[in-house]
């Protein structure tokens, strides 16, 4: 047997986080250099840290994988109105928890990463908009903004520079569509997160308080420090083109070793992730489905075969174990790389139920402001439901199919597309299960239907 | 949109046909312009855009140019290509543009109006049949025109409050609620009186009032119109009459100077509601909640039925010939009404010049809420000023007629409705000479007036008003008036027939707006009653500019001063 070349984690964003005696105090943080970038960059021009960033190729982690430099050109620089810059620390998608671990564990690394940007976009005005329930993290980045503003590093004058931008850590309330960058900003605007219509609410244009804003998630924000250090330029050599710089992985579900692991993008494969990185599945069990980037992604069947082209032409023909983890791979066999949280399923997983636990997130989460989706995802987790109470009807599987085809590409923001993906794949990719239910659904004690 | 006073249009192509429309207007707007339905419930012409309902998707796409060039694309006919939008876009929330194409029958269309209908369905409770809104409900509407006609839902429905009191005046059925938003904005931006908001999330969201508040504020029946369902209804009219029954007709709020447009639902000659009328360069879409009440007062107790001469009950004609009577030879005074129609107001003009009579006016006046309520609590005080009954801005006092009944000017008085005594006039000297009254109700004046002869409420004539901004519009009669009583308009000119010499008044209203706009000089010259627009015609005001009018600025109103201030 060839021994395999396990590949090798890099980690540029948790460099340190997890070594022992590093401590998210600023003390740490300098000792191990930081804030040098920001010193350099404050003495740089505004526009060619844009520039660093532009050729870095750094593309968001926060899902939807836009390229960061490009969307701060898109930034309405002429209105006169002060520009404000938010990081999306929401972090809410289930199966995902990276941005947890970069701010619990090195939170001087997104301030240092958010000053850098707030002065290339010149904002006046910085938030971190922290999910409810990191109340600690909200209480460990608020003792690092207070370090850093007593070092100067934030707040009034930074670094004796004529640059001020204040940080504040604003923290949600418990709901999945703050996550969404314009309901995001209504939430911080005080009122119910429901997201914006676009056109014409284009955060870069009309965002917080109707001014120009750019939202990045922490991941991407922590980029920026590093393409600082090592330039655009080296940065994009970082993994592959258009998929630039590491990712970090967050793996759960049914392998021995679930976590978050960083790697250069396109350095594994799926398969490489979860036998080799992941210690593999439980003993006794085989591999049934994988849900790449988190809860909202598509599904994908072990036993698939994925054919088609890449985007540079060449022609590829994978088992669920040779996609490659990047931005393309996943997106190339038609679901995503998401956030980067990589669900795994074996044998034991009953997928009408796995089903059924989805679409009650989403009913749960939807805001309920647009009709295809406030009504569609509770319809749909009715219907999984009855499913999993002993009330399945042969109809529930394209009737499930029916409806999440009349949210999708139909609603105000993407949680449309959120939610209906996964009935559209879990559908697609298992419908037998959703079949059987039908016909051995009696076994468990009826649901009362009125 | 507008410049150089000419709007400019634009050329797009709907459902395959080029049309023109008006440059950055909506494509529900566009479409409807060329009679093709859009169908929607969250938008409003007059609210911010919501796109919430999703209700108006329609296919759109753009003439493609190159991203770098910025040329044209062309396809191997060398006709620019078309970039369609994958998805379908809210109509509501899309502007149109040169060259843009939209379709509106596409399956894609067809579909995504099917799939929207039977979202908004599954939790509604479909009790049309004990629901207020049945026949005016847009969920109907759209559900038989857009709907698939069955349902494929087998599971519970949702639970929410039913009858819930928003306030004083409206009711909310939660479960009908589609989450529209309309209330919601309107009161925000509107009324700006941020009551109303939903509180839970998905399809659990609730509307409701935030804690501590009510939704009372003086537009608050407004929302009931504005609601496409039947959440949100009029307390005072809910459950009492089929809609379909009503007959509406197109009349004027007499509340105020602002003139608002309204349509009056009767059934068998008994007015049911008043709901406001569409003028965008009045009121918009609304009317005040005081303002939908006024109608109450047709059948009110106080309501003069009978003509009277010297207490005791006479036929209107005897009444006529009493007063005529009593005013030969006598120095006439007359009362006029800034509640009166212009053609009423012309009327009595041309009595008091025929007999030389001494003219008074009194204005009515209050707060003014600078929307839709304003300082001049009458309609119609600007016809007094056109049709020349007054060339001075009235006081809300009448203190000069005092004067000139002790001066012995004047020893007789024709009132038109106004209570002398509260206008500041003693009564002692009233009690000296004979009175003439003719109103629609009593009052203390009325009382003590040797003739009475009672007349009729706008809703149950026709005529015309000038409203704040020299507006003028005309308003039909609604229901028929009490029995035997006769438009205030015959009874003036019978008193001008009767006591002018050679007069042939006629009382018909196309007669009468022939001779008001004889002249030249005239802000009325060579109108015709019945040309009149349905949303009335601006009139020249200017030559009144220096007249202390009390109005404040207010929805589609700037006071004249004002104007003038910013000329500057
Ligand atoms: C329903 C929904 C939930 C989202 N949740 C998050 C989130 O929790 N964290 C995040 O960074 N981005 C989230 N996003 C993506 C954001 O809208 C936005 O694209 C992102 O924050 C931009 O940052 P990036 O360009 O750095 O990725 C969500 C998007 C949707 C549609
Ligand atoms: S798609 Fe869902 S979450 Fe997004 S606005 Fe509509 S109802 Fe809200
Ligand atoms: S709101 Fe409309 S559809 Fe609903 S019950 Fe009433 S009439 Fe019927
Ligand atoms: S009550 Fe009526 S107007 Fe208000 S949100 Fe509901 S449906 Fe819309
Ligand atoms: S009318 Fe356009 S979304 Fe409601």
């Amino acid at each position: 047997m060839i021994k395999k070349n396990i590949p090798k984690e890099r980690r540029i964003i948790l460099k340190y986080a997890d070594d022992p005696g590093y401590s998210n105090k600023m003390n740490c943080y300098l000792k191990n250099g930081g804030y040098k970038m920001l010193k350099k960059a404050i003495k740089m021009k505004p526009d060619e840290i844009g520039e660093e960033v532009l050729k870095s190729g750094v593309r968001g982690r926060g899902g939807a994988g836009f390229p960061a430099g490009m969307k701060w050109k898109f930034l309405d620089r002429k209105s006169g109105k002060p520009i404000y810059l938010i990081c999306n620390a929401d972090e809410s998608e289930p199966g995902t928890f990276k941005d947890r671990q970069i701010m619990y564990k090195d939170p001087h690394q997104l301030i240092e990463g958010m000053m850098i940007a707030a002065y290339a976009i010149q904002a006046k005005q910085a938030f971190i908009y922290i999910r409810a329930e990191f109340f600690e993290g909200a209480r460990i980045l608020e003792e690092a903004i207070a370090e850093a503003k007593a070092k100067k590093f934030c707040g009034d004058k930074i670094l004796g520079s004529s640059y001020s931008c204040d940080l504040i850590v604003h923290r949600g309330a418990g709901a999945y569509i703050c996550g969404e960058e314009t309901g995001l900003i209504e939430s911080l605007e005080g009122k119910r997160p429901n997201p914006r219509i676009k056109p014409p609410y284009f955060p870069a244009v009309l965002g917080l308080y109707q001014c120009p804003t750019i939202v990045n998630n922490v991941e991407t924000l922590c980029n920026v420090k590093h393409i600082m250090q090592m330039g655009g330029e080296a940065f994009s050599k970082i993994g592959k083109p258009n998929n630039t710089g590491t990712r970090i992985w967050c793996v759960s579900g049914h392998v021995k070793k679930p976590g978050y692991y960083e790697f250069e993008c396109g350095a594994l494969t799926l398969g490489e992730m979860i036998y080799d990185i992941c210690g593999g599945l439980l003993p006794g069990r085989t591999l049934k489905a994988v849900i790449p980037g988190g809860s909202s992604s598509k599904v994908l069947r072990a036993d698939e075969r994925f054919t088609g082209k890449l985007k540079d032409g060449t022609e590829f023909d994978w088992g669920i174990d040779d996609i490659p983890l990047d931005f393309d791979g996943p997106a190339s066999v038609g679901s995503m790389s998401g956030s980067g949280g990589i669900i795994v399923m074996d044998d034991t997983v009953d997928m009408v139920e796995a089903m059924a636990n989805i679409n009650a997130f989403y009913a749960h989460e939807s805001c309920g402001q647009c009709t295809p989706c406030r009504e569609g995802s509770l319809w749909m987790r009715k219907i999984t439901k009855r499913m999993c109470s002993g009330d399945a009807r042969k109809e529930d599987a394209d009737l499930l199919l029916s409806v999440a085809n009349q949210i999708e590409g139909r609603t105000i923001c993407a949680f449309g597309e959120a939610a209906s993906w996964p009935t559209q794949s879990f559908i697609a990719k298992f419908r037998g299960e959703f079949q059987d239910k039908a016909k051995h659904g009696s076994s468990k004690p009826k649901l009362q239907l009125i | 949109m507008i410049s150089n006073g000419k709007p400019s249009t634009i050329n797009i192509i709907l459902d395959g046909k080029e049309v023109e429309v008006p440059a950055g207007i909506n494509l529900v707007e566009a479409a409807g312009i060329h009679g093709t339905e859009v169908p929607h419930y969250c938008y409003h012409p007059q609210l911010s855009v919501a796109g919430n309902c999703r209700m108006c998707l329609v296919e759109m796409g753009t003439p493609m140019r190159d991203r770098a060039t910025g040329e044209a694309v062309l396809d191997e006919n060398g006709i620019q290509k078309i970039g369609w939008v994958p998805k379908p876009v809210i109509g509501c929330g899309t502007n149109v543009s040169p060259g843009m194409h939209v379709k509106t029958k596409s399956s894609m269309v067809t579909e995504s109006r099917e799939g929207i209908m039977e979202f908004l369905l599954v939790n509604h409770p479909l009790d049309c049949p004990i629901c207020d809104q049945a026949g005016e409900c847009r969920l109907q509407e759209f559900a038989t025109d857009y709907g698939r006609g069955y349902s494929r839902y087998v599971e519970r429905k949702n639970v929410k409050p039913k009858r819930t009191k928003l306030g004083p005046r409206v009711t909310l059925d939660d479960e009908r609620c589609i989450l529209c938003s309309r209330c919601i904005r309107f009161c925000q931006e509107v009324v700006d009186d941020d009551v109303l908001g939903f509180v839970d999330r998905g399809s659990f969201s609730t509307l409701t009032c935030f804690p501590g508040k009510e939704l009372s504020n003086n537009y608050s029946l407004n929302t009931v119109d504005l609601c496409p369902v039947g959440a949100l209804t009029s307390t005072d009219f809910r459950f009492k009459m089929r809609v379909w029954f009503l007959k509406e007709s197109p009349s004027i709020c007499v509340e105020s100077s602002a003139g608002s447009n309204i349509l009056v639902s009767s059934r068998e000659g008994k007015i049911h509601r008043i709901t406001p009328r569409r003028n965008d360069s009045v009121n918009d879409s609304w009317m005040t909640d005081s303002g939908r009440v006024l109608y109450k007062k047709v059948s009110s107790d106080s309501r003069l039925l009978s003509a009277s001469v010297s207490g005791n009950a006479s036929s209107l004609t005897e009444a006529i010939s009493a007063a005529s009577e009593m005013f030969k030879d006598k120095k006439l005074g007359v009362v006029g009404s800034c509640k009166s129609s212009v053609e009423e107001q012309y009327l009595l003009n041309k009595l008091s010049k025929n007999l030389k009579a001494k003219k008074f006016l009194r204005g009515h006046f209050g707060k003014d809420d600078g929307i839709l309520l304003s300082a001049d609590r009458t309609p119609n005080l600007r016809g007094n000023l056109v049709t020349g009954f007054s060339n001075k801005y009235p006081s809300d006092q009448l203190s000069d007629l005092s004067i000139s009944i002790q001066k012995k000017q004047v020893n007789a008085l024709l009132v038109i409705g106004e209570d002398l005594s509260e206008s500041g006039v003693d009564l002692e000297d009233l009690k000296s000479i004979p009175i003439v009254f003719l109103g629609t109700h009593q009052n203390a004046t009325a009382d003590f007036s040797d003739v009475v002869i009672p007349t009729l409420t706008s809703f149950e004539k026709s005529g015309s008003f000038i409203n704040r901004s020299f507006r003028l519009q005309s308003f039909k009669q609604a229901i028929p008036g009490p029995v035997g009583l006769l438009p205030d308009l015959h009874v003036i000119a019978s008193l001008i027939n009767a006591l002018c010499e050679d007069a042939e008044q006629s009382s018909d209203l196309a007669s009468i707006w022939k001779q008001m706009s004889k002249s030249r000089t005239n802000p009325l010259h060579g109108l015709i009653f019945s040309k009149i627009p349905g949303d009335g015609l601006q009139l020249d005001g200017s030559k009144w500019n220096s007249l202390p009018f009390i109005e404040k600025k207010a929805m589609h109103f700037s006071p004249l001063k004002q104007l003038q201030k910013s000329k500057i």
